[in-house]
């Protein structure tokens, strides 16, 4: 009962009462300027919505995957590579939670290495050291151990469990992320400070329609109601246009740098698309707050 | 609603003054005001220009609060009211604005019906109504012209319909006839006449003794005299 009482408030909010918004006069600049800045704001908001998202997703990513996973480089003589990376395999088969161990082939190492040599440098003649990827088992893995171990077993050998540049990595994803967040605070502030700037002009270009409905026995939250809705109904209406380009435009945006690459990769997956869609709504209660406040202000100081 | 209702309570003070004194800065406008007005009663206010004829029917439908004494209005000090309360007892009092006060982008027609509109109650479902009020004033071919398409008679007798139009108790009317001329000002009386006869407060403000005298002949009304900012009573009897 009580939520069908709220949807009719909803709709009648919506719907309004035509006379009496007959009786305010249209406001045309302001009506103009509300629209344009929720528009403006709700493309900005899509952006750094995005921004937040694609960071945090990011964040996770490097933060899960590769805490799962670490490196052993070898590093012998030629003669003597072969038993040093049988041995490290040993020690790792018997280390708790190491879950896999698996020797990195030539052709994989190569083509680690051909971003810096390009495809047809001879591997062969240099000395590579040899690379072991370990997967991390659930039940966790004691790096310190293992690199004492390595140490004392294999002479040689050193593990890299990737903490070093990872954690500042998973660090600067997640502050880019807040940051986002951050940023689509700030714009909805500033849409609140200008679409009370709007509403105070309307408010004031109004003040003799607002007398006159005083006269005849209008009480402020109806004289509000006229601004209120108004306002609202145009931020709603703004925003959904800035929401509708700004999603265009991340689909537009060029792809193929894979979901790592923060650039390439900026926008939304799956469910969160719909993000976007609480930009409007958003929107439109920080126009009714903010119609609200400088209405009942304006009223208050015109008694 | 029935803008023809007849008001209740016949006799019974619908506002009351007591030592009500209104200053604005450091001068005072009105002072020692005693005065009830009985429903169904008819009153001239009059008085030089600047006298506070004005500032008495603001006082008389809240527009300003004394800054001294009592006033009630339906038996109800205004003082405790609110914003909203205040708009609430407007409903029960139409007010003829010398400048009228309408919305000049609305029709004539909408803006008569405008204290239904901001009352919340449906004009769609008052059109008879409407159409009637707007024949009782002569004013309905007129329905779609905006204001300042009127002349000016016909501006004070469109201010008068929406002033009756939510079947007010009180009719308060400041200098109805000031703008309009001889022919128009008697038919505008005549109105007023007639809403005083379905038992409503009448009280108009006027410095035109020759609406006063020709009111003699229709209705038995009192002349309140306003100088040196009090109230004198200038006669029982027209």
């Amino acid at each position: 009962m009580k939520d069908v009482i709220k949807i009719n408030k909803i709709t009648d909010f919506i719907i309004g009462d035509a006379q009496a918004e007959r009786a305010v006069p249209p406001t045309g600049f302001t009506a103009r300027l509300t629209l344009f800045a929720a528009a403006v704001m709700a493309f900005l908001a899509v952006f750094a919505l995005a921004l937040s998202v694609s960071a945090a997703r990011l964040s996770e990513r490097w933060a899960s995957e590769l805490a799962q996973s670490a490196t052993v480089r070898i590093s012998a003589p030629q003669g003597q590579m072969q038993a040093s990376t049988e041995a490290a395999l040993v020690v790792l088969q018997t280390t708790p939670g190491v879950a896999s161990a698996r020797v990195l082939s030539d052709a994989e190492q190569r083509k680690l290495l051909e971003p810096w040599f390009g495809p047809e440098m001879p591997l062969e003649a240099l000395p590579i050291p040899q690379l072991i990827e370990i997967v991390e088992g659930s039940e966790g893995l004691d790096a310190e151990a293992l690199r004492l171990r390595l140490l004392g077993e294999v002479p040689g050998a050193v593990l890299d469990d990737h903490a070093r540049w990872r954690a500042p990595l998973v660090a600067a994803a997640g502050r880019l992320s807040f940051l986002g967040w951050f940023s689509i605070g700030l714009i909805f502030a500033v849409m609140g400070a200008m679409i009370t700037l709007a509403a105070n002009a309307a408010l004031a270009a109004n003040a003799k329609v607002i007398t006159v409905m005083r006269l005849v026995g209008a009480k402020d939250g109806y004289i509000a109601s006229a601004f209120v809705r108004r306002f609202t109904l145009r931020s709603v209406t703004g925003a959904a246009l800035g929401m509708g380009l700004g999603v265009i435009a991340l689909l537009i945006l060029p792809t193929g740098g894979g979901d790592d690459s923060l650039l390439s990769g900026l926008g939304f997956q799956g469910a969160s698309w719909l993000w976007p869609l609480l930009i409007p709504l958003l929107a439109g209660g920080v126009a009714f707050g903010a119609t609200q406040a400088a209405a009942r202000r304006t009223l208050k100081e015109l008694r | 609603m029935v803008w023809r209702g007849r008001a209740k309570g016949k006799g019974k003070p619908l506002i009351e003054l007591t030592d009500v004194a209104y200053s604005y800065g450091d001068g005072e406008l009105l002072g020692d005001m005693t005065l009830s007005l009985p429903a169904g009663s008819f009153y001239f206010l009059t008085g030089p220009s600047g006298a506070g004829k004005t500032t008495l029917l603001k006082l008389c439908y809240g527009e300003l609060l004394p800054t001294a004494g009592h006033l009630r209005l339906f038996d109800q000090d205004v003082r405790s009211l609110d914003r909203d309360g205040i708009a609430e007892m407007r409903r029960r009092i139409g007010v003829v604005h010398q400048d009228c006060q309408f919305l000049d982008h609305l029709s004539i027609a909408d803006n008569i019906a405008l204290p239904l509109t901001v009352a919340g109650q449906s004009v769609s479902g008052e059109q008879d109504n409407l159409a009637e009020l707007m024949s009782w004033v002569g004013l309905r071919s007129r329905a779609d012209a905006l204001p300042p398409e009127l002349s000016g008679g016909e501006r004070q007798r469109a201010a008068l319909a929406r002033a009756v139009i939510m079947s007010p108790d009180v009719i308060l009317a400041d200098e109805p006839t000031g703008n309009i001329d001889w022919e128009m000002s008697q038919r505008l009386l005549q109105l007023l006449v007639e809403l005083n006869r379905m038992g409503k407060t009448v009280v108009i403000a006027t410095h035109d003794l020759g609406l006063i005298r020709a009111a003699k002949s229709q209705v038995q009304a009192r002349v309140l005299r306003i100088a040196g900012r009090r109230i004198q009573q200038a006669g029982a009897d027209l």
